[in-house]
């Protein structure tokens, strides 16, 4: 079921008051972030997040196409490259 | 024999379940349309008057986005998704569920036909 309007998107408050403190600054810093679950907001745009995925931090470089989508949709927490053997296993990716 | 909307030849079923041969249309909208229509829903397609038929072309052509539109909107929506690099974009690449279904057994209307794998011998 998909979240009530009502309450609005969820973005984790340090990492949204983060963001608005490099736009105010007209700062481009990488935000070290743990929190997949937050919501990319418009003001996220152009910036560059390393999300965790459970073992490292991943980049991931918001675009505008992304708001709405939340920041661990951009951070695989799964490696999969195929069974041994199989070969078009390194075909798809 | 009527046209509606480019290619689509609905035969002599009944109005109602001719319009789902649109590809956009099902039963529920195609009641609607009918009822916006005002026409009876038990008339066969080769009996339906040129007038009647027309009506229901003026309705669909103006309410809903059908055929090639719709599709073209789907596939722009999946382009998205994998330009994107979601995680949703990465198993519509793979061809596999997008919506976190197992993958373990079935799936197999995303995965295609059954691909045996030699198994081990005990």
């Amino acid at each position: 079921m998909s979240r009530s309007i009502k309450k609005g998107p969820y973005i984790d408050k340090k990492l949204y008051k983060k963001v608005i403190e490099l736009n105010n600054k007209n700062d481009k810093k990488i935000i070290k972030t743990w929190s997949r679950r937050s919501t990319i907001f418009p003001e996220m745009v152009g910036h560059t997040f390393n999300v965790y995925n459970g073992k490292k931090f991943f980049p991931v470089f918001v675009t505008e196409n992304m708001v709405g989508h939340k920041l661990g949709e951009f951070s695989p927490t799964r490696i999969y490259k195929g069974h041994a053997g199989s070969e078009r296993s390194s075909k798809v990716r | 024999m009527a046209r509606i909307a480019g290619v689509d030849l609905p035969s002599n079923k009944r109005v109602e379940v001719a319009l789902t041969y649109i590809f956009g249309i099902g039963r529920s909208r195609a009641k609607e349309i009918i009822e916006e229509s005002g026409v009876d829903p038990d008339t066969r397609v080769h009996k339906m008057t040129d007038e009647e038929i027309a009506r229901l072309r003026g309705i669909i052509e103006k309410n809903y986005k059908i055929e090639g539109e719709l599709r073209t909107e789907t596939s722009m929506n999946i382009k998205r998704l994998i330009d994107i690099g979601s995680y949703r974009g990465l198993r519509h690449r793979k061809g596999l569920p997008v919506r976190g279904q197992r993958t373990r057994t079935n799936a197999r209307t995303r995965k295609g036909k059954k691909k045996t794998v030699a198994g081990k011998k005990k």
